[in-house]
């Protein structure tokens, strides 16, 4: 074959191969599949579709803040596929917060500790040697069972979320039959609301609101949209607020533009530090122009002579007006507004109300709905209902190591004669371990972060390298988790059984079932199990306090004539509101401020956490579906931005969207810059709930802690952390 | 000047002068069948071409696989009472149950019910062990398509056979083929490479669908019905 007939038969082959594959379905063919491929097959690879199968709705409750919402969860089969509202209940009524419908993210997620883990390697360097639980709680009841040999029982340390509900209390309950008075509540306002019941009401309860029957709402910085008390029920009394039929008016005061305050009617920029003396202001102009309830004053209340004595002599409009930066004008303005209203409310704690803040600002709010006589009544205040009536335990058995601990003071000096009226100060446990180390030689955690939500969580990292041995309970890889030295985890919320007690903020009792809706995905046991587990291996009278053969028996036995009933509504409710109404009693004392911490010449800035609603900052890290929904103002990248007025801006040479060290007494972070007129001049807003190690890639290393740039500020009356903020300085890098 | 000369030779002198082989190049002597070679070499391409898309195409984008258990529908469904729904229910919420679950086939299946060796293997393998059977489903379609068999099922009265032909009249499970590229089955494009079909049964891509749409509604109906 010479060259001109290869390259004839090549041109001939190729125009008929071509002709004929066109005569063919194979083009057409083909790009139908790849067109079915790239949509179907190829995203397969990053986001797993559930399989079909039967759709199932169960309902259960949520355990991912203090809200206690019920929810309805939706699965396909075994798999949970979407968490919703549950519709009647009678907190949430059918609403939803985005973290709650994140929750799956939380079960699925690579966060969870897949068993009982031992440390194998540093502290931190997530080094972990999957072990039996056998052996967990073996170690477990090996240290403690020598620590009660040499009589150091008080040197047990336990940190838990709450002290409501049957898990709390079995954990109370060990401390009290091991023989050690250290059981820390984590730091939330309801601390601070709490004492302010006691001392103002006489009463042993927490703060109750009606919010959905109000129709002027004087909020001093509570984040009413961003999370703050049960967040889905106090959205909804939010959106009545707005609604025209229910119309109510929300005064917003907070040195920032929060979504709460955009959507007030009114927000006054205060000075930061500065609410008590707006409080006593507005309270000054209520008595001056005799605009109060003399009736409830006169009948129900103590020492209201007193304190008008010092209200008039101290708060005028003009003095307040200096002291906040409010002119008079809207002091005056703002007072006959709210004493005018048919049922006014003023309600406290910043933010989410998650820290405990300043209890004379707390009691200074509180006077003002005594001044217009809105306590247990329609859109009032109540003391928070008792819980729901349940059967008791047997008392706690104690031999003598256990009363001999028991009897030892408090290491963080709560209820002791310098800090009577607390029962745990759960932000100062840094500062007692770096002074004392050794004082805790074991720390028991449950359903809590100290090493992440703590105030000055720097000091905590030190002071946690100073703890021999930390046992966590969390069913996530959380910070303290993986700074522990053994995690026993517990079921996730959607895989358990357990009681849920009146929501904080609800003023009529509820108690809700939380029931599993999946089997549990790991070896992860129930926290009161590996908890009466070790109790029954330390034996005697220890084990004696634990009769109960395992917690689902312990909650049925609790529960008795409920649990039926319980299990099937999920949830039992009573219609009567609070207490019956006690005596009022005014405390006649000046005002003392907070300062925040640092010398204004070093750090001339103010430095305020922002606490959003699609940023969790507690115990639970915010899942990616959260996270996701930052604003690029937010957060950027690995990046989170400080809210800066352009002014504060000017003066030094910050612009926007560029780099910046923040600098604090306590800390330093890189940050980036936005521009804000939303913000006082003067301040720096940082959000609150990023800068996470723990977790995975999807949270970890994304952002700074505000809590590691923040130091504690003790409250003068109370002794609980008072910080609102602390002084700053900000260069441009 | 040369070329000149020679041009003027004649061919009688040419093959004198430079032997017989080189003659026999002359182009007037061979024009009378080499314009063959491109056209023969074109039916080559255009047939190997056509065998190779018609053909072999098939073989290569399908896959072939056995259902786990030979499955006589047939012989189900003379003992089944409410004819395919007895198996292929609707759920209480009105959701279509599909492929029937192990639990299912226990209501009656918990023993032996005959001698066949493939009911035995589903025993051994599946029952006693309590593992589901994976079924490959013919009708799967992709997920970007809702699909309700309530609306076609109970609100239409549509027939089964419509869609799915008469399968149960099998007395045996053909092979499960499936595109290697996109996993589907091979039921949803149609057997015919063309695309072409004689009944309703033949094919389930989205033209079919549009098609009895626009003959019993009308219209062939706005795309997010189907793509939600």
């Amino acid at each position: 074959m010479d060259r001109r007939t290869f390259l004839e038969m090549l041109v001939g082959f190729s125009a008929g191969a071509g002709t004929g594959f066109m005569l063919t379905p194979v083009n057409w063919k083909l790009m139908d599949d790849v067109s079915i491929w790239t949509q179907e097959v190829w995203p397969d690879f990053f986001a797993g579709i559930p399989e079909r199968g039967k759709v199932t709705h169960a309902d259960s409750v949520c355990d991912l803040c203090p809200g206690g919402c019920g929810i309805t969860v939706r699965k396909v089969e075994d798999r949970v596929t979407k968490i919703e509202g549950r519709e009647g209940y009678p907190v949430n009524n059918g609403g939803i917060c985005p973290l709650g419908a994140s929750g799956l993210q939380l079960l699925y997620g690579p966060w969870r500790v897949p068993s009982p883990v031992r440390r194998a390697g540093k502290r931190g360097a997530k080094a972990w040697e999957q072990i039996t639980w056998e052996d967990a709680i073996g170690d477990v009841v090996k240290r403690l069972s020598d620590l009660r040999r040499k009589g150091k029982t008080d040197s047990v340390a336990c940190v838990v979320a709450s002290d409501q509900g049957t898990v709390p209390q079995l954990f109370s309950r060990f401390m009290k039959a091991y023989g050690s008075p250290n059981l820390i509540r984590a730091a939330s306002a309801e601390d601070t609301n709490e004492l302010a019941m006691k001392l103002m009401q006489g009463k042993k309860a927490s703060v109750a609101y009606d919010l959905e029957g109000a129709d002027f709402i004087l909020s001093f910085g509570s984040g009413l949209i961003e999370g703050w008390g049960s967040p889905v029920r106090v959205i909804q009394a939010h959106s009545k607020w707005r609604s025209d039929k229910n119309r109510a008016t929300v005064i917003q005061i907070e040195p920032r533009l929060s979504n709460t305050a955009a959507k007030a009617d009114k927000w006054h920029p205060i000075k930061p530090g500065t609410e008590t003396a707006l409080a006593l202001g507005l309270a000054h102009v209520i008595i001056k122009e005799s605009l109060y309830d003399i009736y409830f004053i006169r009948n129900n209340t103590y020492g209201f002579n007193d304190w008008r004595a010092m209200v008039m002599a101290q708060y005028s409009p003009e003095a307040v007006s200096r002291t906040t930066g409010l002119s008079a004008e809207n002091i005056v303005k703002l007072a006959r507004a709210f004493a005018k209203a048919r049922r006014p409310l003023a309600v406290w704690g910043r933010g989410k109300g998650t820290t405990p803040g300043c209890l004379y600002e707390c009691m200074a709010v509180h006077s003002l709905n005594a001044l217009v006589g809105n306590i247990n009544k329609p859109g009032g205040v109540w003391a928070r209902p008792p819980q729901v009536a349940t059967n008791r335990w047997p008392s706690v058995k104690q031999d003598s190591a256990a009363r001999t601990g028991n009897s030892k003071p408090r290491l963080d000096g709560a209820g002791t004669r310098q800090y009577p009226l607390v029962s745990s100060r759960p932000d100062e446990l840094p500062g007692i371990i770096n002074k004392r180390p050794g004082a805790i030689q074991v720390l028991l955690v449950h359903e809590a972060d100290p090493y992440y939500s703590t105030m000055d969580s720097s000091a905590m990292a030190e002071a946690f390298d100073k703890i021999p041995f930390v046992v966590s309970f969390s069913t996530y890889f959380d910070e303290t988790a993986q700074h522990a030295d053994l995690i026993l985890p517990n079921h996730h919320y959607l895989e358990r059984f357990e009681d849920v007690p009146t929501p904080i903020g609800l003023p009529k009792p509820v108690l809700g079932l939380r029931k599993p809706v999946v089997s549990p995905q790991f070896n992860t046991r129930y926290a009161g199990d590996t908890l009466m587990a070790i109790a029954s291996r330390l034996g005697g009278t220890v084990a004696q306090s634990f009769p109960w053969k395992d917690y689902v028996i312990l909650l049925k036995q609790t529960l008795g004539g409920k649990w039926d009933a319980l299990k099937k509504t999920g949830y039992f409710t009573a219609a009567s509101f609070g207490t019956p109404l006690g005596k009022f009693e005014f405390y006649a004392k000046a005002y003392e401020p907070v300062e925040a911490e640092g010398d204004s010449e070093t750090y001339p800035l103010t430095l305020i956490p922002v606490e959003l609603m699609r940023l969790a900052h507690g115990a639970i890290g915010n899942p990616p579906f959260c996270t996701k929904t930052l604003e690029e103002t937010e957060l950027k990248g690995n990046d989170l931005f400080v809210e800066v007025n352009p002014k504060t801006a000017g003066d030094y040479g910050l612009a926007e969207g560029r780099y910046a060290t923040l600098e604090t007494p306590r800390g330093k972070a890189k940050v980036l810059v936005h521009l804000s007129e939303g913000i006082m001049p003067g301040l720096v807003g940082m959000p609150k709930g990023l800068g996470h190690t723990g977790y995975d890639d999807y949270l970890a290393g994304k952002g700074a802690s505000a809590n590691s740039l923040m130091g504690v500020v003790e409250d003068p009356i109370s002794g609980l952390c008072a910080t609102w903020g602390i002084q700053a300085k900000l260069s441009s890098v | 000047m040369s070329t000149t000369e020679e041009k003027e030779q004649t061919v009688e002198e040419q093959a004198e002068e430079h032997g017989p082989v080189y003659a026999a190049y002359k182009p007037a002597k061979s024009r009378g069948w080499r314009f063959l070679i491109p056209i023969a070499a074109f039916g080559v391409g255009f047939v190997s071409h056509l065998f190779l898309g018609w053909v072999i195409f098939p073989h290569l984008l399908y896959g072939k696989k056995q259902q786990p258990i030979d499955f006589s529908h047939q012989l189900h469904q003379e003992a089944a009472d409410e004819s395919c729904e007895s198996c292929h229910f609707f759920r209480e919420d009105g959701s279509f149950s599909g492929v029937p679950k192990l639990e299912n086939c226990l209501q009656c299946h918990e023993e032996p019910m005959g001698e066949s060796p493939e009911e035995a293997k589903f025993i051994t393998e599946y029952v006693e062990p309590g593992k589901e059977i994976p079924w490959h489903v013919y009708a799967r379609q992709p997920q970007c398509a809702f699909f309700s068999h309530a609306a076609h099922v109970k609100v239409a009265e549509l027939e089964c056979v419509t869609c799915h032909g008469p399968v149960g009249d099998s007395d045996h499970t053909r092979p499960y083929q499936y595109n290697r590229l996109t996993r589907y089955s091979r039921d949803i494009w149609g057997w015919n490479i063309a695309g072409l079909k004689k009944k309703t049964s033949d094919r389930m891509k989205m033209d079919d669908c549009a098609e009895c749409h626009e003959e019993r509604k009308g219209h062939k109906d706005a795309c997010f019905v189907c793509h939600k």
